[in-house]
């Protein structure tokens, strides 16, 4: 195994540097605080800054840490603002698909369910909004670990969780399943989280390209696939369009 | 055949959308364009009118261009708008004079401490309904008449027309001085304090009281019904709707029965019951106001309760305090913590509204102690929204006695769940959001459809309504009784901080 990157351990003494007082420090501050030559802090400083890890005064020339560092570690979108911002589009969606609607993020190795649209028929029905999903059973979950979003919990010998008899229950069949969706840009799954139910899924993109949650229209296969037993084309139109519409709306905020 | 579609206009305070509607009442394209707020002094707020014509003349080919659709497809023009904001223009020239006083604008307030005074509030809601107060027309009317150099005398020479902007833009469509349609519908008129509300007339002795004559002012049409043909814009489509924001959302949530009322939550919120053809005057602090009125149908009326301050204490939590950055976190600071920790926020920032209408009140913050984080402090912000239509609602079931059974939600404070189930659980009676968010759109597309049997009559439209989602009341009652009567005490020390001037010496 490769020994410590020397010069990563460096950046990150910069970083630990810059985070320890509200001052903004010099190149010759940092250079002398951690024994480098200047021209080794500048070269790390200035890749730090192209990544937009460090911001440089323009006037003083002095360094801080930079605002994508400060969002690194709340890099997700906070659930709700993705609900607000999903609610027209989500609503739309039942409208015109006829079917329940779900969005979804990854929570500790589950889909947490964050917004929740009722199947537009009046049937009684219950906001499973804070409901836990299985990853490797959901369309969302799915979606979730085919973009990386999410990894999956297996049990000590690699095995995933059986629900139904159609649940993926090997690695082999979920890494191809996985595969499938990052090449199609969708996922479904029929009758593997529970009989009688079927779901598709679409991935949300964030700020930069990254997915951060997943949509999702289900019901009874018999509505969402067609005799065959695949989703309906005309369905994951609409639910692509609607995850490209939230994902525009989200890629155009700052985070 | 083709499909056609109806077409709404919303002319709101910020922005003017366009959209239009297909028969199922699904929503199949929007334009919007925001339009400038004019703040020229402290209180006062002002837009141009001529900028929103133009803005409405933008968007109505951008959302059919959208539809892929022309003037031919759509059956019916329906209006609604920003309630009370009063634009006067000329009739000859028809151009403005001067900016749009917006329902925000607070210039009028020392006309209303007068006229609370002398002669108080009876006089005026004996006749209109309404208590005098800075949002309604007549008062802005006064106040230019007072302020403009020779307007009250070419109004007395007929040669001003006055208007809201449902009055406006229908003139602007129908030919402006070439023949356009000065009207207005009844749900408008009835917020300028100048309507009698029982016989829908300009009222003389009000007219006489403000000074206002009588060729200033718009015919009073019906709400529902063949107003003419627009000459600009859409060439030989039907107008056939007008209805203010708030009863729109009311009729867009399909609240036809009494006793059906709808919130919409939005920087204030705006609660609508439905009180069938009885004109219930509230005993309690609510403002009396027409529902609608169907040509050739009874008038319908409704109650109103107000609240000023529910999504602005929201945004005041994100820029004023900076504890949040998105008005959507409140929700997640707020679920930081199990409850309010005894801590209660009343955001009367510029008095209490219904059902109080104290001016002398201003916001508190009581019940803090060290144990107070900043999550119970977003708690305290959400419930403070939920109590206050709690307040709404008791004064809303003690006037019509009639128990409200479910609530209508709509607005964007509806994607917070957490304020949702609050709703459910102080209301203690299922919140129910409805599958289209755009209501108000919405009731103006219905109330225009209707006119020209694009839909057959209210039983289609409630048909067309879906539950979106829905809360349930989970709260122990014991507790909800118990936090009421905190909040209620938080109320009362919120009353009186405001002292008259004290005379010098």
């Amino acid at each position: 195994m490769a020994g410590p990157v020397q010069s990563i351990e460096r950046a990150a003494a910069i970083l630990r540097l810059l985070a320890g007082g509200p001052r903004r420090l010099g190149l010759g501050e940092v250079a002398s605080s951690l024994g480098l030559a200047k021209g080794t802090a500048h070269g790390i400083l200035r890749t730090l800054q192209h990544v937009d890890f460090v911001e440089q005064d323009e006037t003083t020339g002095k360094y801080q840490l930079g605002a994508a560092l400060l969002h690194l570690g709340t890099s997700y979108l906070d659930v709700n603002e993705l609900r607000s911002r999903s609610l027209n589009w989500a609503d739309a969606l039942a409208a015109r698909s006829g079917e329940a609607v779900r969005l979804g993020t990854p929570l500790e190795g589950k889909v947490l369910v964050v917004h929740h649209v009722f199947r537009p028929d009046d049937t009684l029905q219950t906001l499973d909004v804070g409901a836990l999903l299985p990853l490797h059973a959901s369309s969302m979950g799915k979606v979730l670990l085919a973009f990386g979003t999410a990894a999956p919990e297996t049990g000590p010998g690699g095995e995933l969780e059986a629900y139904t008899r159609h649940t993926l229950v090997t690695r082999e069949d979920l890494d191809r399943a996985l595969a499938e969706i990052r090449e199609q840009g969708w996922g479904a799954e029929v009758q593997e989280m529970s009989l009688g139910e079927a779901g598709i899924a679409a991935p949300i993109r964030g700020h930069g390209g990254l997915v951060v949650g997943a949509i999702a229209l289900s019901g009874p296969p018999e509505r969402i696939c067609d005799p065959k037993g695949r989703p309906q084309p005309a369905l994951i139109g609409l639910l692509r369009e609607a995850a490209r519409a939230i994902s525009r709306d989200l890629g155009a905020a700052r985070w | 055949m083709a499909e056609r579609y109806v077409m709404s206009i919303d002319q709101g305070t910020t922005s003017t959308r366009c959209i239009l509607f297909d028969r199922r009442g699904r929503l199949c394209a929007v334009a919007q364009r925001e339009h400038q707020q004019y703040f020229p002094r402290p209180g006062w707020v002002e837009h141009d009118a001529v900028e929103i014509w133009r803005n409405v003349r933008r968007i109505v080919p951008e959302a059919m261009a959208h539809a892929g659709v022309d003037a031919g497809d759509i059956a019916a023009v329906g209006i609604a708008n920003q309630r009370e904001t009063t634009v006067l223009w000329d009739r000859r020239t028809g151009l403005p004079l001067g900016r749009a006083i917006v329902w925000q604008d607070t210039r009028t307030a020392p006309l209303v401490d007068a006229l609370r005074d002398r002669p108080g509030d009876e006089f005026f809601l004996d006749r209109c309904g309404l208590p005098p107060s800075t949002y309604f027309s007549a008062l802005r009317i006064r106040w230019l008449f007072d302020h403009v150099e020779g307007l009250e005398e070419r109004a007395r020479d007929g040669e001003v027309l006055f208007g809201t902007m449902e009055s406006w833009l229908i003139y602007n469509l129908t030919g402006g001085t070439d023949g356009g349609l000065h009207i207005t519908d009844p749900t408008n008129a009835s917020r300028t304090m100048l309507v009698n509300l029982r016989t829908l007339t300009w009222d003389a002795e009000l007219l006489a009281f403000f000074g206002v004559p009588r060729p200033l002012l718009p015919e009073i049409r019906s709400s529902a019904e063949s107003y003419g043909e627009a000459r600009a814009l859409l060439p030989g489509v039907r107008i056939t709707a007008a209805l203010g924001d708030q009863q729109a959302a009311l009729f867009g949530q399909t609240c036809f029965s009494p006793g059906e009322a709808k919130c919409t939550y939005g920087t204030g919120s705006f609660l609508l019951m439905n009180t069938g053809t009885d004109l219930v005057r509230s005993h309690n602090g609510l403002l009396t106001t027409v529902a609608y009125k169907i040509a050739g149908e009874p008038t319908v009326y409704a109650l109103e309760g107000p609240m000023a301050v529910t999504g602005s204490l929201v945004q005041w939590f994100r820029d004023r305090l900076g504890l949040i950055s998105t008005a959507p976190e409140i929700e997640t600071l707020a679920r930081t913590v199990e409850d309010n920790g005894g801590c209660y926020i009343v955001p009367a920032f510029s008095g209490l509204f219904a059902p109080h209408w104290r001016s002398d009140a201003r916001g508190v913050v009581v019940g803090l102690t060290s144990y107070i984080t900043k999550g119970h402090l977003a708690r305290a912000v959400l419930e403070a929204t939920a109590w206050q239509t709690r307040e709404v609602v008791d004064a809303m079931n003690a006037d019509c006695g009639l128990a409200l059974r479910q609530l209508k939600v709509d607005g964007g404070m509806t994607s917070d769940n957490l304020l949702m189930q609050l709703l459910a659980d102080v209301l203690d009676v299922p919140v129910v959001r409805p599958l289209v968010a755009e209501t108000v759109s919405l009731g103006a597309a219905y109330a225009a459809g209707l006119a020209v049997d694009y839909w057959a009559d209210l039983e289609v439209l409630r048909r067309n309504w879906h539950r979106a989602a829905q809360w349930l009341p989970a709260m122990d009652p014991r507790r909800r009784e118990e936090e009421y009567e905190s909040w209620q005490r938080a109320v009362e020390r919120s009353l009186g901080w405001v002292r008259p001037p004290q005379p010098p010496g």
